[in-house]
């Protein structure tokens, strides 16, 4: 190989690593965010039902502008629509935890709870990135995450806390959800390269303060944490739970119907 | 004024007659969503900085702020997105928030400064609302999520009417 292609290809490499990582980045927002519009006209009180509108929006002008950075990444024609609507599930990036179906209130609000404090810590290290682009967008999530962490854990605490039923359904959520949260700590190659490129950041260096701090507001809700040694795990690698293809089933119907229409 | 000799100042006189379209009682130069303008030829362009990542007026503004340019006989207009800094509702003006009071809009308080979150809701929002219709400090906060991504909903014990709060950001 001479120098010349040496060079091209590392830097190659370097585009699709971004790639890559803005894809992760991306598609959690963008499926948590479907995920949450699900309650929309459908939430138990109207300021709640005004709430998860509210924060489904923040995600997905979040991955909007992720996806269009990844997009730009790959530099191969497709822009930030054709990544949302034209992938098929194996395609997407998203941690397993965002993907699962919201459930009942206290399983989407205990899902808000784990995912917002990982973003919050996530996008705090963002800011660093190398990438102005990137850092720009963190920057701007940040601040949005620390709302959605203080709804969710507010939310926590009233159900954890209020009656029988609504501290069973939240200690539930706890049990089904627990055992997805490891993967969103879980470095691999992909995490590891960005993380050293100065672009990235490797997740495992937050998951101690994120476990203190979820550990924190479960406990102040009298909420136990499971006993779980075994951590799912896939998603990163796009092996998704069967969820994730009728979701995107639904998600992605009129897009697919309608090649190439504007509203 | 003409597009070629038209200065900074000049274009932030044209955008500030550009209304939010969810907060028609500010401008887009009120907001602080207008960062820069540089003037080339008889082009211009002009840097904006997104309220919220959602917003969804953020597509309507650009197309305002492009007709009054274009209106004025800018030939021309580029608009360039920055997200960092992350825009704050301190780059609103004291005027601004007297108009959002005025309109029936608690205004922001000054923007968290410390990056730890506090689990549990702020108490500095909550201490510096003041109801919008009788002045009470009587108030207390409903939701901090409300009808668009940049404002929650409050509570006004004293006259008893629940009322919209520009979020401090």
């Amino acid at each position: 190989m001479t120098a010349e292609t040496s060079a091209g290809s590392s830097k190659s490499a370097r585009a699709e690593n971004r790639m890559e990582y803005l894809l992760r980045l991306g598609d959690d927002r963008l499926v948590l965010g479907h995920r949450l519009s699900e309650w929309c006209g459908h939430a138990p009180i109207l300021e709640e039902d005004i709430a998860l509108a509210n924060i489904a929006l923040d995600l997905i002008g979040q991955a909007s502008l992720l996806l269009d950075l990844a997009a730009k990444a790959e530099n191969k024609g497709r822009d930030a629509d054709a990544l949302a609507y034209l992938r098929d599930a194996m395609d997407f990036r998203n941690a397993l935890l965002v993907e699962l179906p919201k459930g009942d209130f206290a399983v989407t609000i205990v899902r808000q709870l784990f995912y917002a404090v990982f973003a919050m810590l996530q996008g705090e290290a963002l800011q660093r990135s190398s990438d102005k682009n990137l850092a720009g967008v963190a920057a701007k999530a940040v601040k949005e995450f620390r709302y959605h962490v203080r709804h969710s854990a507010d939310w926590v605490l009233k159900l954890g806390g209020g009656t029988i039923e609504s501290h069973a359904r939240a200690q539930r959520a706890v049990d089904e959800l627990w055992s997805y949260t490891g993967e969103l700590f879980l470095a691999d190659d992909v995490d590891r390269a960005a993380a050293e490129a100065g672009f990235g950041v490797d997740p495992s260096q937050f998951e101690s303060t994120w476990e203190s701090t979820v550990c924190d507001v479960l406990a102040r809700a009298g909420l136990i944490v499971p006993e779980t040694a075994y951590m799912q795990r896939g998603g990163r690698q796009g092996r998704h739970t069967e969820h994730l293809g009728h979701m995107l089933a639904e998600m992605q119907i009129v897009a697919r119907s309608h090649p190439g229409a504007s509203w | 004024m003409s597009p070629v000799t038209a200065t900074r100042d000049d274009i932030f006189e044209i955008l500030d007659r550009v209304k939010d379209p969810e907060v028609p009682v500010l401008s887009v130069v009120e907001l602080g969503i207008v960062r820069d303008a540089r003037v080339q030829g008889d082009g211009v362009t002009i840097t904006v900085t997104p309220t919220y990542s959602g917003c969804p007026a953020m597509r309507v503004i650009e197309e305002d702020i492009r007709s009054a340019l274009m209106s004025h006989g800018f030939g021309v207009v580029h608009l360039e997105t920055v997200y960092a800094p992350a825009w704050t509702t301190d780059w609103m003006t004291a005027e601004a928030k007297r108009k959002l009071e005025a309109y029936g809009i608690a205004p922001p308080g000054p923007a968290p400064r410390d990056s730890l979150v506090s689990l549990t809701r702020a108490p500095s929002s909550v201490e510096r609302m003041r109801c919008p219709y009788c002045h009470s400090l009587e108030t207390e906060m409903r939701s901090e999520f409300g009808s668009t991504a940049c404002k929650a909903i409050a509570y006004c014990a004293k006259c008893r009417q629940p009322f919209e709060v520009f979020k401090a950001l």
